[in-house]
């Protein structure tokens, strides 16, 4: 194998990693209350731009970026429970897809107005620079992401499976009346499943920024990766995302070196089509 | 429209014309209608376009004889008309092709103007165009690229803009000269987002360069809103291409600036098609990422004391402090050539300025911009449309490296990165 093809799949593995990411705290959403929150690319975004204005203002980097993009946006994950999803999870469908809808465009030009339309970017090397490892280069803050990936995704799955809150939670999930008539008051869990989502998400956010631009409209870009990710590795699993993640991210850089870029996606798509065919649940979902 | 109010307003237009041209010759001054976006989302652009326009007219009124050879500047006013003043009507195209015809009706009938400019937005010079098409009035137009709006077989319309063909043919001449002093550019490579306009630039160059015996090698196409660009970057350093030309938007070029760096990638040259690498919040971002990378413009403000660098200091009072860019310098270049047609005409008459207008024949020291002249087509087109190549020397502003005469610098090699 040649040293490029290499670097080619080392690259696809951290492009995956940070796909999986910034797809756990939709994919959490989805397995607790049936909700797809189509803000969530934004809320990726936010994260990007309390990165920025951190370092901006305190000039430091992701290690105090992170958290703080974290906490940030795990307020906002508990106001828009309380402020909005407490109320569309009463109406239809329809209601839920348009609520979450409206608050992404709300986000969206809500930071045009404040920031702008120009794109932003952190300095290069706030994570450090490149490691050269045998001839094959890894960038210090891409590393950086995909190394919080995995806790990230053993956290959520420990979280999950062996903490009483993690049980509590599920039970939540599975049957709301049920918990709440074993003492679980289902609205504190949900509140609760939306804080760690979208903290996780904003943490997310802010490692990202470290070596990809800021901009108003990069929610739109990066929601629709995040989407295919969670439906692969089956709504409502956080393993499954990683692992779709890592697959989707290998394919596509495989692709695009081999076949060419403009037709990454359709290889990854229709693979994507083929895969639901046999396994509608994705990777890791129950049916 | 009732056939008595077609016939009224063409009546009109015909009496308005006609009375112009009489009243310019007593007044002694030339009415010209200029349609820019002054509201709506194009509104900076339009702005700063009649900051140009207003400053050719101070120029060209009160005269100023610093400024070389460029025409209808030695004197006060028109020579060719007894020295006439020139008065220019401006009308708000509020970003719509209906509003900006409108205007241009307008501007004919009841401002009664001799000839029309701007409307900026292609679409828009569009439909404004056909209207002096219709009353046979001359649109002289600097700063729409469109394409068709030469291929219409109008013949009163004239454009001295470059378009994409031009683009190619600077990036030709460049890359040839470069050959020339010993600089290799055999193995060319094109890298290109895939919608129109990215895919036509990219035909145009790969068809240009093939007749001249300088071959694409490597053509990647890619999405502009890609997340990642790391497997196009490695495409790249496998083929090692002597030339990279990238045409690119604004996040696609800040995405390729830091996988530049970050896969440590260098080519021995790098061209940008402007667009996303002359976009002034890439400069920001990635400036110093991507110092020593090559573009394309028509303009540069060049040394103090030269013509462009005075009308740039009477562009900035007028602007608010804005230097004069490509853009705006475009609109004015092409008013400028439109008063010089009506000064060799010598009349306010709209067929002899047309003449005129088909007669233009200026040269490179005549211009502001870095056109190898203005010599209009069948079409109407200038077929001397060229532009200067540009260098990110510092990684913060560009500065003119070619052709030799409006160089402010000598070319530097290799491309530098970070």
């Amino acid at each position: 194998m040649s040293s490029i093809l290499v670097q080619v799949i080392v690259g696809g593995l951290l492009l995956g990693a940070v796909y999986a990411l910034f797809s756990s705290g939709l994919t959490l959403i989805w397995g607790m209350m049936n909700i797809v929150n189509f803000a969530h690319g934004d809320f990726v975004m936010l994260g990007m731009y309390v990165a920025f204005v951190v370092w901006t203002v305190l000039g430091v980097g992701p290690f105090v970026g992170a958290p703080v993009a974290a906490l940030v946006l795990a307020t906002l994950g508990i106001t828009v429970y309380f402020g909005l999803i407490r109320s569309v999870m009463k109406g239809p469908m329809l209601a839920q897809i348009l609520g979450t809808f409206g608050l992404a465009l709300l986000l969206r030009y809500s930071v045009f107005w404040g920031f702008g339309a120009n794109f932003l970017t952190l300095p290069e090397n706030l994570v450090g620079g490149t490691y050269d490892v045998f001839g094959i280069k890894l960038q210090a803050s891409r590393l950086l992401a995909g190394i919080v990936a995995l806790l990230v995704t053993l956290g959520l799955h420990l979280l999950l499976t062996r903490t009483s809150l993690g049980s509590k939670m599920l039970a939540v999930a599975e049957d709301a009346t049920a918990a709440q008539l074993m003492g679980i008051r289902p609205d504190s869990m949900q509140a609760i499943a939306w804080a760690i989502a979208a903290g996780a998400t904003g943490l997310a956010g802010a490692l990202i920024a470290t070596f990809f631009y800021v901009a108003p409209t990069v929610g739109e870009t990066l929601g629709i990766v995040a989407f295919v990710t969670v439906s692969l590795g089956g709504f409502g699993s956080v393993p499954g995302a990683l692992v779709a993640g890592l697959l989707i991210g290998v394919i596509e850089s495989v692709s695009a070196y081999w076949i060419g870029a403009v037709y990454k996606d359709i290889v990854v798509y229709s693979l994507f089509l083929c895969f639901l065919w046999f396994r509608p649940q994705g990777l890791m979902g129950k049916m | 429209m009732k056939l008595n109010h077609v016939i009224g307003l063409l009546s009109a237009a015909a009496v308005s014309v006609a009375l112009a041209s009489a009243a310019a010759a007593q007044d002694k001054t030339v009415k010209i209608g200029a349609i820019f976006p002054l509201s709506g989302n194009a509104a900076s652009a339009g702005v700063h376009g009649k900051a140009a326009i207003e400053t050719a007219v101070e120029i060209i009124n009160s005269g100023n004889p610093a400024l070389g050879n460029l025409p209808v500047t030695k004197n006060a006013g028109l020579k060719g008309l007894g020295g006439a003043k020139v008065e220019v009507v401006f009308a708000d195209n509020q970003g719509s092709p209906a509003t900006g015809q409108n205007q241009a009706l307008r501007l004919i009938t009841e401002e009664k103007v001799v000839a029309l400019t701007g409307a900026y937005q292609s679409g828009i010079t569009l439909t404004a165009s056909a209207i002096a098409e219709k009353y046979s009035i001359p649109f002289v137009n600097g700063e729409s690229v469109a394409a068709n709006l030469t291929e219409r077989g109008f013949k009163w319309f004239f454009r001295t803009t470059p378009v994409a063909g031009d683009f190619a043919r600077i990036y030709l001449d460049f890359l040839k000269e470069m050959k020339a002093g010993g600089q290799k550019v055999d193995n060319i490579a094109l890298v290109h987002e895939n919608t129109e306009y990215g895919t036509s630039v990219a035909n145009v160059i790969t068809g240009l360069f093939k007749e001249n015996g300088l071959p694409v090698a490597q053509d990647i196409a890619y999405s502009a809103n890609t997340t990642d660009v790391q497997s196009q970057v490695l495409q790249l350093k496998e083929k090692k291409p002597d030339v990279v030309i990238m045409i690119s938007y604004t996040s696609d070029a800040i995405l390729y600036a830091k996988t530049f760096q970050a896969l440590d990638y260098k080519p021995p040259m790098m061209i940008a098609d402007n667009a996303g690498f002359s976009d002034p919040s890439t400069l920001k971002a990635v400036g110093k990422q991507i110092q020593g990378i090559f573009n394309r413009s028509s303009f540069a403000i060049g040394a103090a004391g030269s013509p462009t660098f005075l009308i740039n200091e009477i562009y900035k009072k007028k602007s608010g402090g804005d230097d004069l860019d490509d853009t705006a310098a475009r609109q004015m270049q092409g008013f400028f050539v439109l008063v010089d047609a009506i000064d060799r005409a010598g009349s306010t008459d709209p067929a002899k300025i047309q003449a005129a207008l088909k007669a233009t024949d200026l040269k490179p020291d005549q211009l502001i911009m870095g056109y190898k002249g203005v010599k209009f087509d069948d079409k109407g087109q200038n077929v001397l449309a060229a532009g200067l190549v540009i260098q990110l020397q510092d990684g913060e502003n560009y500065v003119p490296v070619w052709p030799k005469q409006l160089a402010k610098t000598a070319p530097v090699f290799p491309y530098k990165g970070w």
